[in-house]
């Protein structure tokens, strides 16, 4: 497979590489950069694990190409806060009870951040619309759904 | 006043910083140096006997390092079951062998026929396509009643037939069962079908074996909810590994609910491909993979007859029930449909002649094995639903005869050979009518009608059995394991507390509510404690997570394991205030001696157990560290009564959960936020079977729900906030913390409440809907609309 130059932007570092052109966008970032936060959970685009921001709007990493990504700017969970400095939405997750085994919790912050950026004051339907490209099977989406709001009523949410 | 820390307290979790910031460690996030990949050539087929397999092209295909089938395997154990279940008449249960790669024959679509290690998992998927399998199809048997008929083709060749076992319970009472519902004042029958799911955690199975050549130990990396059980079966039963020749390692797991105890056939080929090939192996199943080959769950057909005497009281139960156990019998499947549902058919009920009959039947499918609550979803799915059936029937109000039936005195013998150690049936039912607002639904239901909308309310009641014990017992039930727990509490020397549990948590918050129960105990911060997991070569022998028994069994075992610590740093803060042991007494962290204001602070009693300078050596042992391994002497009971609101609409058939309630006792609570993300996970996953999820098998044997575009997990916007209550307590009465688990009741409690809500609102507007079986597509609701 022929390679491809890459020059990208990736959790605010130039990430230059070279890839083939069939190499995934979440092979790309986990097996390449080991940002194995961004997770597989179907490889069809339906689960949203792999959800991560290419230019601030959110994008299934699973169903891109890593070639695509030339001169983009790409956020994934690694990129969102860290210990001790956690994005607000990551704190309110934690608060709210918004993860149990964590797999898809990556995919739901950021379609959490790409939802409230299009929509800083989501009423409880819109919340529920706004994740309807990711699959939670621990928390009934009842934990998720009010640190999204709660963010929201915090002013954090544009 | 609600705790701000220790029992009780809704402590944040603690793990999860690692999960949101993406420093978990799942398996698929392990990679070892020099690893190999594998790729699994499964058959597509349902039915087949294999003629020939030819890998010569695939072997000359890049990257290849070695393919192996069946013939490689033969010198190899098969993946054992870990239960046999006696069947009515004292005959042992057909048990076939089951090979890690198929050998002769396949059985389902997913069995693996053989195993292509590569340098990279593109490469090994390449060279799979280049092998030639020349395989003769047979006709398959799907449906279990024609898998049971003479002369049909039979999964197994050298069993007597499809049919596992045939199982009574209580077979005394059969005769007794009978008569009573031929002497009844009235009699609901009901024929139903529990779907068949899949799990679906949303992490996909990953295995990756290695081999150490220096040491001649193997190690293996497992998406497991018990890894002491996966070294223990894949060890002894089919590698022929020395447990301490064998780690066996589980890290963080993305949810469970059942599918991920089973030892698999994947795991132990990885084992076994590390040591052969000299290169670490790894696996990592695809999603559709996945569907073909992480045991299914459900799949019973069931008829049940109830029966009641002229003033309604429940007199008799009679259920016969075909429970699929597909092609090969997974881990603990024989017992799902038998010790885990027969023994639950009483309920929350005082019926005092019940018969059980459970028929289990091979078919070429996936293995049916346990999937969040497991026999017990099943066992108070057809009795919530026929007492429902009975109060149409009768024309009486459904919740006054459930509470007319109600067991009200604890402890309760059940005529299924279980005793029910305490409960409060009217209280939760209080509160779930407070929650539920049932007065005034009539209301709603007019709001609904005013929008050309039909709506229904659903209630139901359930009990569940969990931490399944003592060992004694369930060994002469036919589990062929124990089912204590253990755990190892190791005091540092500086006060801080290592606790290594044979519990896994793979979402169910222990590395957090574990600790809130030490630091009660000694009366220190929560952040003294940390909880090693997951790992056999740094815990103690244990049985791992499920049936909701961590708390109540490991968290046992945790107690009991500080109690033995305690006491020895009684005996060291006497010799240390030179006081006698009887008089010490420990609160908030430091041990004193009573009626004096001598005290000496935990901390110092740990340094002086690490430095023994003063201390009573020729009494007791420098160190602290202690063991328990905690073998309960009943199951637990947590209970409940749900209620669901539905609108159905009358043009399409498509249902919408207007509300769901629950009231639960789950004894005492150790961190309620974590109860209330289990009993919301599990309302909607309940949910999921009652309106969503189906597992469908064509008559030939394909899988057609393979993926997540054709089987329907529920979204965000298929489920409403759930209004819940967890107040009702009566705690447990034989172990020491009062708990009961609470992992799987919302599973078991919601698909009947669902159901009777669509059957309440399809019946208020005139139709005569008796029953719709799950899930209530809006095809199957419109259809029964039309009679």
């Amino acid at each position: 497979m022929s390679g491809h130059k890459l020059s990208l932007v990736v959790n605010g570092e130039r990430v230059e590489a070279d890839v083939p052109s069939n190499r995934l966008l979440s092979e790309f970032l986990r097996d390449d950069l080991a940002l194995t936060g961004t997770k597989r959970g179907c490889e069809t685009g339906v689960c949203g694990a792999c959800s991560v921001l290419v230019d601030g709007d959110v994008v299934k990493s699973c169903l891109s190409l890593a070639v695509q990504m030339n001169g983009r700017e790409i956020t994934t969970v690694e990129g969102l806060g860290r210990v001790g400095a956690l994005h607000p939405l990551q704190q309110q997750f934690m608060e709210k009870g918004g993860l149990q085994c964590g797999y898809c919790t990556p995919g739901f912050l950021m379609a959490a951040v790409d939802l409230l950026k299009r929509n800083p004051n989501p009423d409880d339907a819109e919340i529920r619309e706004g994740l309807s490209g990711n699959l939670c099977r621990c928390t009934g989406y009842q934990g998720i759904v009010d640190a999204i709001r709660s963010t929201a009523e915090a002013g954090h949410g544009a | 006043m609600p705790k701000d820390s220790g029992i009780g307290a809704s402590s944040k979790r603690r793990e999860d910083v690692r999960f949101l910031t993406g420093a978990g460690n799942y398996t698929d996030d392990i990679n070892i140096r020099g690893q190999a990949y594998v790729y699994f050539l499964r058959s597509d087929i349902a039915h087949g006997k294999i003629n020939k397999i030819d890998t010569s092209d695939a072997e000359a295909m890049p990257g290849v390092v070695r393919i192996f089938t069946g013939k490689d395997f033969e010198g190899v154990g098969g993946l054992p079951c870990g239960w046999q279940v006696t069947d009515r008449h004292g005959q042992p249960m057909q048990e076939p062998p089951h090979p890690v790669l198929a050998q002769g024959k396949v059985r389902h679509v997913g069995d693996p026929i053989a195993a292509v290690v590569a340098d990279s998992a593109a490469q090994a998927r390449d060279a799979a396509e280049a092998i030639v399998v020349d395989i003769e199809e047979l006709p398959a048997v799907i449906d279990m009643k024609s898998a049971l008929k003479d002369g049909a083709p039979k999964v197994h060749d050298d069993l007597t037939s499809n049919l596992c076992y045939d199982w009574g319970f209580v077979e005394d009472n059969r005769e007794a069962v009978d008569k009573a519902i031929k002497d009844a004042a009235h009699v609901t029958t009901l024929e139903l079908k529990n779907n068949r799911l899949v799990a679906n955690p949303m992490e996909p199975r990953v295995a990756v074996g290695d081999f150490e050549r220096g040491t001649g130990n193997s190690t293996l990396y497992t998406t497991s909810q018990n890894p002491h059980v996966i070294r223990l079966l894949m060890g002894a039963f089919v590698l022929g590994i020395p447990e301490h020749k064998l780690r066996v390692v589980a890290p963080d797991v993305g949810g469970g609910f059942g599918t991920k105890i089973f030892h698999y056939a994947e795991e132990a080929f990885c084992t076994f491909a590390a040591k052969a090939i000299n290169r670490p192996v790894k696996w990592t199943a695809s999603r559709s993979e996945a569907f073909i080959s992480d045991a299914h769950g459900r799949d019973h057909v069931t008829k049940i007859e109830l029966a009641l005497d002229k003033d309604n009281n429940f007199t008799a139960i009679r259920t016969e029930t075909y429970a699929n156990m597909g092609a090969y019998l997974s881990t603990f499947a024989p017992s799902v449909p038998t010790w885990l549902h027969g023994t639950l058919m009483a309920g929350n009920y005082k019926t005092p002649l019940i018969y059980v009959n459970v028929k289990a039947v091979f078919t070429n499918t996936v293995p049916v094995d346990a999937y969040r609550g497991a026999g017990r979803p099943e066992a108070t799915y057809q009795l919530e639903r026929v007492i429902d059936m009975a109060a149409r029937e009768l024309g009486v109000d459904p919740i006054a005869l459930r509470r007319q039936n109600f067991i009200t005195e604890f402890p309760y013998a059940t005529p299924v050979a279980v005793e029910y150690d305490t409960g409060d049936y009217h209280a939760t039912m209080d509160k779930l009518e407070q929650i539920a607002d049932i007065a005034g639904f009539a209301a709603r239901r007019k709001a609904s009608e005013a929008k050309g909308r039909l709506r229904g309310l659903g209630i139901n009641c359930y009990i569940e059995a969990c931490g399944i014990a003592p060992s004694n017992l369930v060994g002469q039930l036919g589990a062929r394991a124990g089912l204590y727990e253990s755990a190892t509490v190791r005091v540092n020397a500086t006060g801080g507390l290592v606790v290594m549990t044979g519990s896994h948590s793979h979402g169910q918050g222990h590395e957090t509510a574990f600790p809130q129960v030490i630091a009660e105990m000694i009366g220190i911060d929560e952040s003294m404690v940390e909880i090693v997991h997951g790992d056999t070569a740094n815990t103690p022998m244990g049985m791992g997570t499920y049936g909701s028994r961590s708390i109540a069994v490991g968290g046992s075992a945790m107690v009991r394991a500080t109690e033995k610590i305690i006491n020895k740093c009684k005996k060291i803060a006497a010799h240390l205030m030179e006081a006698s042991e009887a008089d010490i007494e420990l609160k908030n962290g430091a041990f004193s001696v009573a009626g004096t204001d001598k005290s000496v602070a935990w901390g110092d009693v740990c340094l002086a157990a690490y430095v023994p300078h003063n201390y009573p050596l020729e009494d007791i042992e420098p160190g602290l560290e202690e063991t328990a391994f905690y073998d309960p002497a009943n199951f637990t009971y947590p209970s409940g009564a749900y209620a669901c609101e539905v609108e159905v609409d009358p043009d399409t058939g498509r249902v919408t959960i207007e509300r769901m309630m629950a009231a639960d006792d789950f004894g005492n609570l150790i961190n309620p936020m974590i109860v209330s993300g289990q009993v919301h996970g599990g309302l909607a996953q309940g949910i999921g079977q009652a309106l969503l999820e189906n597992c469908v098998y064509d008559e030939n044997g394909q899988l057609l729900s393979a993926s997540y575009m054709d089987y329907a997990m529920p979204r965000a916007g298929d489920v409403p906030s759930f209004e819940i209550d967890h107040s009702a307590c009566t705690p447990c009465t034989h172990n020491p913390l009062g708990v009961k688990g609470c992992g799987e009741a919302g599973a078991i409690g919601s698909p009947p409440a669902v159901v009777n809500a669509v059957i309440d609102a399809l019946n208020s507007g005139g139709k005569k809907v008796a029953h719709i079986d799950m899930p209530m597509s809006p095809a199957r609701v419109w259809a029964a609309m039309q009679g």
